[in-house]
């Protein structure tokens, strides 16, 4: 006896029905499985990594998931992620000091290399030695990698976009305050003395207006501090 | 495989001699081309591409190249060359630095380090304002067209904001950039 037309589409409804529900119950089982494997395999690199002093495994992951986060955020290079450096690493997980920061960010400068890549480096290295290092480096470098594999060709037909031009005129307009903000934070630690105000204006001088690279301009900070080293001392002797 | 090779290489050279970033490593990489096979008009896409997407303008431009050279591979491979070096010369220099940590000279050194960096990091600023909150380019017309309200106002706003809020930079940052579009529309 054919069944009904009615009755043929219920069946197909219901067939349609639980298939889309299994469907589910399968994606909701691979989720599972995969926070499983995770955490066993978080749990494998604790009992991996338990034996050393100095490594822990919850700063090692925090010190990832922030670099990811600087650079999956922040646009326009190396002075860019300053301010966000000094929110998360300064302020936040009270890693370094400010004046730690500046060292690193002085030496990330000067020496070869993508500047945002090396202070992420020497933060992680500074702050959990070599994993720490590593696991920076890799937060640091992988949303561009992601990014640039997931959408370059998607977006580069919008490079003449107004629209995009103003998100990015925006972009460089806080990120000047910001920096800004960064700079006027930072010289309260890192200016103690009077020559260091002078050191200050003359790098700044000498890098918008004569476009001297950072490597001159680092060698010249350390020729004044040096030099006002030789002069205390010998105040001091004198005294 | 030899294209591999020659992609790590190339772009471990570009990140050890290179000093200064992302903006002075695009020229260098324009040097390169040839051996990518990339023409003058895919560098300049390389070029808006690494400025258009976050995270370091060398990483992007290099993993830009590789992929466009020699697919996903290629990208590793051109990333890895590129970070290689960081990580190399920062292990060098953190142990070297370790090492002369408690002597005086290299201790008066960074006190006039400090004040430098500070004076560079401000200089930035003046990159970062220059073509959006001024743009010095137009000077010739009058002084007073230099000046663009719509990211002054940002500039303003943004300061405040993180004065008064504990607001991310990021979060204040990406608002920066999304009150962009939002002045643009009333022609600011």
């Amino acid at each position: 006896m054919p069944r009904p037309a009615h009755q043929a589409e219920k069946m197909r409804n219901l067939s349609l029905y639980i298939r889309v529900v299994s469907d589910k119950i399968g994606f909701v089982e691979i989720l599972v499985i995969i926070k499983q494997s995770l955490s066993a395999l978080y749990r494998k690199l604790r009992i991996l990594l338990a034996g050393c002093d100095l490594v822990d495994v919850k700063t090692i992951i925090k010190l990832f998931s922030v670099f990811f986060k600087i650079g999956a955020f922040t646009f326009g290079g190396g002075y860019a992620i300053l301010p966000v450096i000094q929110k998360e690493v300064v302020d936040k997980n009270k890693w370094l000091t400010e004046e730690e920061v500046l060292d690193v960010f002085a030496v990330s400068q000067s020496i070869p290399g993508v500047i945002s890549i090396n202070s992420a480096i020497y933060i992680g290295r500074k702050v959990a030695g070599i994993p720490g290092a590593v696991s920076s480096g890799l937060g640091m470098i992988l949303p561009s990698f992601i990014v640039i594999l997931a959408i370059a060709p998607l977006i580069i037909n919008l490079r003449d976009n107004e629209i995009v031009g103003s998100f990015f005129n925006g972009i460089r307009a806080s990120a000047s305050a910001l920096i800004l903000l960064a700079a006027i934070k930072m010289s309260k630690s890192a200016i103690r003395e009077k020559w260091g105000i002078a050191v200050a204006a003359a790098s700044f001088v000498l890098v918008v207006f004569f476009d001297v690279h950072a490597v001159w301009v680092i060698i010249g900070g350390a020729a004044a501090g040096i030099a006002y080293g030789l002069f205390d001392k010998r105040k001091r002797s004198c005294k | 495989m030899k294209l591999l090779l020659t992609l790590f290489l190339t772009f471990f050279k570009i990140g050890i001699f290179s000093y200064g970033g992302g903006y002075v490593m695009l020229p260098m990489i324009y040097q390169e081309l040839e051996k990518f096979g990339l023409t003058m008009q895919e560098f300049s896409d390389v070029v808006a591409i690494s400025q258009m997407t976050p995270g370091p303008i060398a990483v992007n431009a290099a993993t830009y190249i590789g992929y466009k050279s020699a697919g996903f591979t290629g990208a590793f491979f051109a990333t890895l060359g590129i970070s290689l070096p960081s990580f190399i010369l920062i292990m060098i220099i953190a142990s070297v630095i370790v090492k002369f940590k408690s002597s005086s000279v290299i201790s008066y050194a960074f006190k006039g380090i400090r004040p430098a960096t500070v004076g560079m990091i401000a200089s930035a600023v003046v990159f970062f304002a220059n073509t959006s909150i001024i743009d010095l380019s137009l000077i010739e017309e009058g002084f007073g067209k230099i000046f663009n309200i719509g990211p002054i106002i940002i500039f303003a706003l943004t300061i405040i904001a993180s004065k008064l809020t504990k607001l991310d930079p990021i979060t204040l940052t990406i608002t920066g950039g999304i009150l962009g579009i939002i002045f643009m529309q009333f022609g600011l």
